[in-house]
């Protein structure tokens, strides 16, 4: 299934393509007048390494002798140039569509990746969103060169009505050699352009023709399904992970809590166990009095009985415990004390 | 069922691609068709004074916007007399011939263009033109080529000299900014032999920069720059600033114009 991603609205295409033969015929008619003072070039001293230009360049384009053509093409195209390139701004800052043209902080870094990687530098490409950092930059660079442009051909086309605008630009001379500038500022952009779209392929251009790009919906509901699952995956695996944790967590407090309920009741039991030992201790004791009191008792009824042969046996034992008995308490609690 | 529809669907989605491309493309085509077939018509278009006649109509469009952003008080920058080059550039000799008889020049005026009776002319000599005061001006004058060069001249204020000889108004009297309706539109100069010719707009003839000058660099005009008196007005291109002037004339229609006549603007404003 094929899917129309909107991608260039109608007015900006418009923009586009009219522009593009109307700032050739002002760059064909500015090279026109160039000409008639041809005295810029690339160097120092007497050394010239690029001369504006070498005179088989100018015969291979019947350049020589066109001034007069040369400046009613100029000053005529210049009029839709400028008006062209007015609305297309007002355009974009009405519609929105500077949102997705303006650069930010990221752009530089990201034009930066971008022609590392088209230089094949680096293998790393950021992702292409609308247009990516590189572009961002070009199309807002190329904007202000054409306010540039418009500016700098005021100032050399009525240095004295719009004085202040040569004043400026640093002046009529200086003001000539930044509008040349600009130009050939064009036409390096217009030879990176040509090879950005060849390389892009046949789907970017067409999306500048039609507006639209065709994707393939299969994939990309692909692509978004592999990401939900992941998604999901993933959500599952922390949850997971929380689960653990919370288990952890409770053992945790168990333990502490065993920890704790232990020692209380290892405490409790030394107690007891202390306890016990005193009641032993007790026991033994008692039975020790017991013992002496019995042996004592034995020697005292084998004296009454010496004293007394005939006594009753019972009232001898009855009168022995009771007496024993006495004792024994009497013992007990001096030891306490 | 479901697939169906989803066929149904895909097909409605790639017919309507199509329809869009073919459309689209057919578009971009036909219109590079009207751009390439606009430019050959364009290119074909018979000329009205050296130029393409749609570009002749639209540059004299120009030349009334340049009329309306045009105001006197907008001088040209002047500098000091130091930064003034001593090796000024001579360009373009039409209407320098040779034969000129330096010693025998005269001023010659044409107060009325449809009057050409002997009253209506008026001979004036370098001495006439020195009885006004002097005016310097030390400014970067501009080619139409497209280099530049400060230059120092020296003259008389265009507005002074048609004060002085009551010039430039239908009524014959002194000029009145009260009344500009009573000033020709045009002023036309010409050299002595009549072959190098320029017409310049009354406005930017009195702006106050403009002067009929006799000396460059505090010494009288070289030959080569127009002996005995030129044209500097700063306001328009070099070209209309006119060597060697032997006629001067009003009109209200726009006067002949050399380089008018081979393509350029007619006004030449900077």
């Amino acid at each position: 299934m094929k899917r129309i991603k909107k991608k260039h609205p109608l007015a900006v295409r418009w923009f586009h393509w009219l522009n593009f033969p109307v700032l050739g015929i002002m760059i064909w008619s500015g090279l026109l007048i160039y000409w008639a003072n041809d005295v810029y070039r690339l160097g120092w001293g007497d050394k010239t390494i690029l001369k504006f230009f070498p005179d088989s360049f100018y015969k291979a384009l019947s350049v020589p002798f066109h001034l007069a053509d040369g400046m009613a093409f100029h000053f005529v195209f210049m009029w839709i140039f400028a008006i062209n390139g007015l609305l297309y701004v007002l355009y974009t800052a009405f519609s929105g569509e500077w949102k997705y043209l303006l650069p930010d902080k990221k752009s530089l870094k990201e034009a930066g990746q971008v022609l590392l990687h088209d230089l094949h530098i680096s293998k790393y490409k950021p992702p292409q969103t609308r247009y990516n950092g590189a572009q961002k930059i070009a199309y807002t660079l190329i904007i202000i060169m054409g306010l540039g442009s418009l500016l700098t051909g005021i100032a050399i086309y009525k240095p004295v009505q719009f004085g202040w605008i040569t004043f400026l630009l640093g002046g009529y001379e200086w003001a000539r050699i930044e509008h040349f500038a600009l130009t050939i500022g064009y036409v390096l952009f217009f030879v990176i352009h040509i090879a950005q779209v060849v390389k892009a392929g046949w789907k970017n251009f067409s999306a500048m023709v039609t507006g639209f790009e065709v994707e393939n919906v299969v994939v990309a509901e692909t692509v978004i399904q592999v990401e939900k699952e992941t998604e999901l995956e993933d959500s599952i695996k922390a949850r997971k992970i929380i689960q653990v944790e919370n288990v952890i967590k409770e053992e945790k407090i168990i333990q502490m809590e065993d920890v704790v309920e232990t020692k209380k009741v290892i405490e409790t039991e030394k107690v007891i166990q202390e306890n016990a030992i005193e009641v032993t201790k007790d026991i033994e004791e008692k039975k020790k009095v017991q013992e002496e009191n019995a042996i004592e008792a034995k020697k005292i009824v084998d004296a009454e009985k010496e004293k007394i042969p005939n006594a009753s046996a019972d009232v001898d034992a009855n009168q022995t415990k009771t007496l024993l008995a006495w004792k024994q308490n009497q013992k007990i609690s001096r030891r306490k004390k | 069922m479901e697939t169906k529809s989803e066929n149904q669907q895909e097909k409605e989605v790639n017919k309507y691609i199509r329809r869009k491309t073919i459309l689209s493309f057919s578009v971009l085509i036909l219109f590079f068709v009207c751009a390439v077939v606009g430019w050959k018509w364009l290119r074909q278009q018979p000329t009205n004074a050296g130029a393409l006649k749609p570009l002749r109509t639209l540059l004299n469009a120009n030349e009334k916007v340049n009329n309306a952003i045009f105001s006197e008080t907008h001088l040209a920058k002047e500098y000091p007399k130091s930064m003034a080059v001593k090796n000024v550039r001579v360009n373009g000799n039409v209407g320098m011939n040779d034969d000129f008889d330096a010693d025998n020049w005269k001023l010659i005026i044409n107060r009325h263009p449809e009057n050409s009776s002997p009253d209506s002319t008026l001979e004036l000599t370098m001495e006439d033109i020195y009885s006004i005061p002097k005016r310097d001006i030390v400014f970067d004058f501009k080619c139409i080529e497209g280099w530049s060069q400060i230059t120092y001249w020296g003259g008389v204020k265009f507005s002074d000299f048609i004060t002085k000889y009551h010039l430039g108004t239908h009524s014959g009297k002194t000029f009145d900014t009260n009344h500009p309706e009573d000033l020709y539109k045009y002023v036309g100069l010409m050299t002595p032999d009549s072959e190098y010719y320029v017409g310049i707009d009354i406005k930017s003839m009195l702006q106050p920069q403009t002067i009929l000058s006799y000396e460059l660099n505090e010494k009288p005009l070289p030959m080569n720059q127009g002996y005995p008196l030129r044209l500097i007005i700063p306001v328009k291109y070099g070209v209309k600033n006119l060597k060697r002037i032997c006629y001067i004339y009003f009109s209200d229609t726009p006067p002949k114009d050399y380089w008018f006549e081979r393509g350029y603007v007619y006004d030449a404003a900077l």
